[in-house]
């Protein structure tokens, strides 16, 4: 009913429109008017309108300006972050003065010179000091946003020191998963081949690669034997399918197969350096905390398509590409728990948000992020669950702890650990 | 049909005038003409399709965007109980209607219909030619074009749905029809028709570089050109040397799509499976894919500003201030928006000195920009100035380059980029600078051409008020979406109440739908006023707006060879209105100097 109201009303619109301009037409001719003569009249209208114009678009710019004030990101939660605010807000002020000394001349000049028959334009078809005037005056004040901006940007982008607690931040449609190095400190190596149910990043372990092989082995033969069974009722597209299928199985258990041939030269030449061996500790979890005020390097991968990791509290963004690892250095500066107080929202929560289009559910893909004081954050990692050291926690760390020197804060966490265990 | 009846006196003009002495059937004059006057028509009536298509579509995830999860009996008109069961959109469809509307919208109506339509027009007319260089290849080019539409049309009623992968289309997700359903069918349609496309660009490319540096009549020196004919010629440069980039990028993926190449694919595990692919990089695609896509914005832009130069010199009556670094400025942009492409890719895990260089290649755009606009503010300075639908058009493009181009130097910025990147500031940033100024600069081309191609006039009552609501209704939509950015919101997100932390911003959707449909409703009565006037409008003089250029000097009823008798002859620049000690407030181009007056300008 309403959207018949409503279309009714549309055509009614427009017909009316329409009639009017034929009527307008119609004595425009009878009275001998012509459409290229644009009247001093129609001029002089428009050249009021157009005075009136800014009135308008500069309220509309103060109006939201001051109604959504305080919708705007929250004070910067990142170190990095301040700095980018402060570099905003420098180019907010030069934007906005030229903003408004360009668009008053502009609406001024355009509403003030309208044609009077009486008059005639200034013929003035250029001055070299003027011309010089703006481009020099513009390229001066391009080289400094263009300074400040990049002396910012190189802040930023500067490497993390050597031994800066690594976090992974893992992708995938429609989730994100993060990944801590366990006890001894080092994230585990990876291999895409052996995602399956219970190596959801696929973290490569001599025993992640013998569970994962015997799975290939596993579906092959199902496979085949599907074929053998069924193969003579099914339409000869299914069975190429099927085929095609079986070689794709067998060939990702060929490229595993040689991986294991890596690893396992690997692990002879390095021992327990190779970086197959830190793997079976790595926490992969579904939630994601960081420590406040302490460096973090965060290490973001995809599974499957281009994803974005974008935290707009932290001012921090970055792909994550399938098939390369990209990096956030950064320092959270305010806990969730201040950041509550801070924006007086008890239900305020640090969130990390994708922001590459990555199919159906993009717009729900995110992951709530806990900073914490380093007491709380090493507490919660060592309530997590190893990949494949849950089973014997204590006993599984304690000799990873004495074979390699770990960075202090994996000290923390082993001691967590056995505290745990003992309580 | 009618056909051109009087026969030229003179010896050139009856060479020519011979060759097309015969009755022309419907088909070679309306259908697969080679006459410029009727391409660039035909670019335009199909661009007006296009773009009529693509506003539909964004009414729809307007709808979506403003009261998210409510069904629409107008969504469920155009899209069926598969894509919008009960009038709610799908979270595909609304992808798939973001990357067409922008799609349509970047290619179909602001390059191909923009230049399409004025390049074809004003080139052969402006440079004083009887047509363009090849009308063969030209034809061919627009009836690319058309296939090529049909081609992106027809891909909306597929299985699975039209291209959703965005309108950049980045690998992996257009490459894998198992991430995304669109990357089916839809997406092999989307690259067939882009790669139709780009053969039209191509061909109306080189036909528009080699007419204007071969076709230019006696006298007619490069710095006697109209600014628009500087504008899209650059243009063309910029299409000639860009749109094959995208062509390869878009075989590329083609092979990863079909063939099984690794192109842009490497260590992808979708669906629960493993892929074969390994060694390609998505990064690649981006890279090639921006080689075009940045040139593209100004392919884009340029006409816009050419149409507005002309079109603001010759309702201000004033020559435009500063011709030759007008001119200059449309070369620096032409140059630098190919040095400039990486900073679509700042996030992209590219080395961060690489983006230092992309930053300062950037920012160095504005100088050129910042040229362009004070020259204009200094053209209407004292002006007398007409205020006809197309110069408040051309008023509205200043408006919004300045507007748009300003927010431009937050983007280019790449510390800056961090927080709004892939935000709805850049949505309002390139809907501002890019969409806003060159469909505005397209308007004002049609009302100030519309008899040159017609014969007729368009109602001009009806382009005031089609101007006004549109021109408010822009910054209406487009400005709030800046602060909806700013607060972090994300584009192409099917629904933000997911997030606590934007429930301050949304409400900010309702009020930029109601725009965007006034907006829309506003076009009707421009459509309205273009057919009407096509075969009501009042009856064209043959110089309307006492314009100095060539195209005035051609009779009003179009006729092949475009001049009855001999070529015109160009005796100055283009711009001499209200020269001192004229008595007319204008000078024609074909007006010899009188003795010891001064070719004088910029």
């Amino acid at each position: 009913m309403m959207t018949l109201l409503i279309l009714a009303v549309l055509v009614l619109g427009i017909l009316a429109v329409t009639r009017l301009s034929r009527v307008y037409e119609l004595t425009a001719e009878l009275r001998g008017k012509r459409e290229e003569e644009i009247s001093d009249r129609d001029s002089k209208m428009n050249a009021r309108l157009l005075w009136a114009f800014p009135f308008f678009y500069f309220a509309f710019f103060l109006w939201l300006t001051v109604a959504y004030h305080d919708q705007m990101l929250p004070v910067s939660a990142s170190e990095h972050g301040v700095w980018l605010d402060d570099l905003l807000n420098f180019n907010w002020v030069i934007l906005i003065v030229v903003f408004f000394i360009t668009n008053i001349l502009l609406f001024y000049f355009a509403g003030k010179y309208y044609h009077r028959a009486d008059r005639r334009a200034y013929y003035y078809p250029h001055n070299n000091k003027w011309e010089l005037g703006w481009t020099v005056v513009p390229a001066v004040v391009m080289i400094g946003i263009i300074i400040y901006g990049l002396s910012v940007w190189n802040r930023i982008t500067t490497p993390s020191p050597a031994g800066t607690p690594e976090v992974e931040l893992y992708a995938q449609q429609f989730k994100w998963i993060a990944r801590y190095p366990g006890p001894d400190g080092k994230l585990g190596a990876t291999d895409f081949r052996l995602i399956n149910g219970t190596n959801e990043v696929g973290i490569v372990t001599p025993e992640s690669i013998k569970a994962r092989l015997e799975e290939l082995a596993g579906e092959i033969a199902a496979e085949k034997k599907k074929l053998e069974d069924e193969g003579g009722y099914l339409p000869p597209a299914k069975v190429v399918e099927m085929e095609d299928h079986i070689k794709h199985l067998e060939r990702m258990s060929g490229k595993i197969v040689n991986l294991r041939i890596l690893m396992d030269q690997d692990i002879k030449e390095k021992g327990d350096l190779s970086q197959y061996k830190h793997g079976a500790d790595d926490l992969v979890l579904k939630e994601f905390h960081l420590p406040v005020r302490e460096d973090v390097k965060l290490v973001i991968r995809s599974k499957d398509v281009i994803h974005s990791a974008f935290m707009p509290h932290l001012r921090a963004q970055m792909n994550a590409v399938p098939g390369m690892s990209t990096v956030i250095h950064l320092k959270p500066t305010i806990t969730t728990d201040s950041m509550r107080t801070v924006t007086k929202n008890a239900a305020f929560d640090f969130i990390l948000m994708c922001n590459k289009i990555c199919g159906a559910s993009h717009y729900n893909m995110q992951m709530p992020l806990v900073v914490e004081p380093a007491g709380a954050y090493t507490a919660w990692l060592a309530g997590q669950k190893g990949f494949q050291t849950a089973a014997e926690p204590a006993k599984e760390a304690a000799p990873a702890d004495t074979s390699i020197a770990p960075p202090a804060a994996t000290a923390q966490v082993a001691t967590a650990t056995n505290a745990l265990n003992t309580h | 049909m009618a056909h051109v009846a009087h026969a030229p006196a003179t010896a050139e003009g009856h060479a020519h005038a011979e060759h097309h002495h015969h009755e022309e059937s419907f088909i070679s004059k309306y259908v697969f003409s080679q006459d410029h006057k009727m391409i660039s028509k035909q670019f335009l009536v199909t661009a007006i399709i296009m773009a009529w298509v693509a506003v539909v579509m964004s009414i729809m995830f307007r709808l979506q965007l403003a009261w998210p999860g409510e069904g629409f009996a107008f969504t469920n008109f155009f899209l069926g109980d598969k894509w919008a069961p009960g009038g709610v959109l799908s979270p595909d469809m609304y992808l798939a209607l973001v990357t067409i509307h922008g799609t349509i919208m970047v290619f179909f109506v602001l390059t191909g219909g923009l230049s399409g339509t004025f390049a074809n027009l004003l080139i052969p007319f402006q440079v004083g030619a009887r047509d363009m260089a090849s009308g063969f290849l030209n034809m061919l080019s627009y009836w690319a074009f058309f296939i090529s539409s049909v081609l992106m049309i027809s891909s909306l009623f597929v299985e699975g749905g039209p291209a959703s992968a965005g309108w950049t289309v980045y690998p992996p997700l257009s490459a894998l029809p198992k991430a995304i359903p669109g990357s089916g069918t839809g997406m092999t349609l989307w690259i067939a028709s882009m790669a139709v496309f780009i053969a039209s660009a191509l061909l109306g490319g080189l036909n528009y570089v080699v007419t204007v540096l071969n076709l230019r009549t006696k006298g007619m020196k490069m710095t006697r050109l109209p600014l628009t004919i500087w504008a899209l010629f650059i243009t063309a440069v910029l299409g000639v040397l860009s749109f094959p980039v995208l062509l390869s990028a878009s075989l590329l993926l083609m092979l990863d799509r079909l063939v099984g190449t690794s192109f842009y694919l490497s260590e992808i595990h979708v669906a629960g499976e493993a892929l074969d692919n390994m060694g390609g990089s998505p990064i690649l695609f981006q890279h090639l894919f921006w080689f075009l896509g940045h040139p593209e914005v100004y392919i884009v832009l340029l006409p816009a500003l050419g149409i507005t130069s002309e079109v603001i010199a010759t309702n201000a009556r004033k020559p435009i201030f500063g011709y030759r670094a007008m001119i200059g400025s449309i070369l620096a942009i032409g140059f630098l928006s190919f040095i400039v492409w990486g900073h679509h890719m700042f996030l992209t895990g590219m080395n961060p000195f690489l983006g230092s260089v992309f930053v300062f290649t950037t920012l160095l755009i504005a100088i050129p920009s910042a040229v362009k606009v004070f020259n204009y503010l200094t053209t209407l300075w004292r002006g007398n100035i007409v205020l006809s639908p197309a110069m408040l058009f051309s008023v509205g493009l200043v408006a919004t380059f300045i507007a748009g181009g300003l927010t431009g130097i937050i983007l280019a910025d790449s510390a800056l980029d961090i927080p709004v990147h892939d935000t709805y500031f850049v949505v309002a940033h390139f809907h501002i600078v890019m969409g806003m100024s060159a469909i505005f600069g397209m308007f004002a081309g049609i009302y100030h051409w519309f008899p040159r191609m017609y014969g007729r006039m368009m109602n001009t009552k009806l382009g005031y008020a089609h101007f006004w609501v549109t021109f408010v209704c822009a910054f209406g939509v487009f400005f709030p979406m800046h602060y909806i950015g700013l607060a972090g919101a994300p584009r192409r997100y099917y629904d933000y109440s997911n997030f606590p932390m934007f429930d301050g911003v949304v409400d900010l959707n309702i009020l930029i739908t109601f725009f965007a449909i006034t907006g829309g409703l506003a076009q009707i009565l421009f459509t309205y006023n273009f057919f009407n006037s096509i075969w009501r409008g009042q009856k064209a003089v043959q110089n309307p707006w006492k314009s100095n250029t060539l195209e005035w000097t051609s009779p009003v009823k179009h006729m092949h060879g475009n001049w009855a008798g001999p070529l015109p002859e160009v005796h100055r620049w283009p711009y001499d209105y209200s020269k001192p000690g004229k008595a007319e407030d204008w000078v024609s181009q074909i007006t010899p100097l009188e003795p010891g007056e001064e070719e004088d300008h910029g």
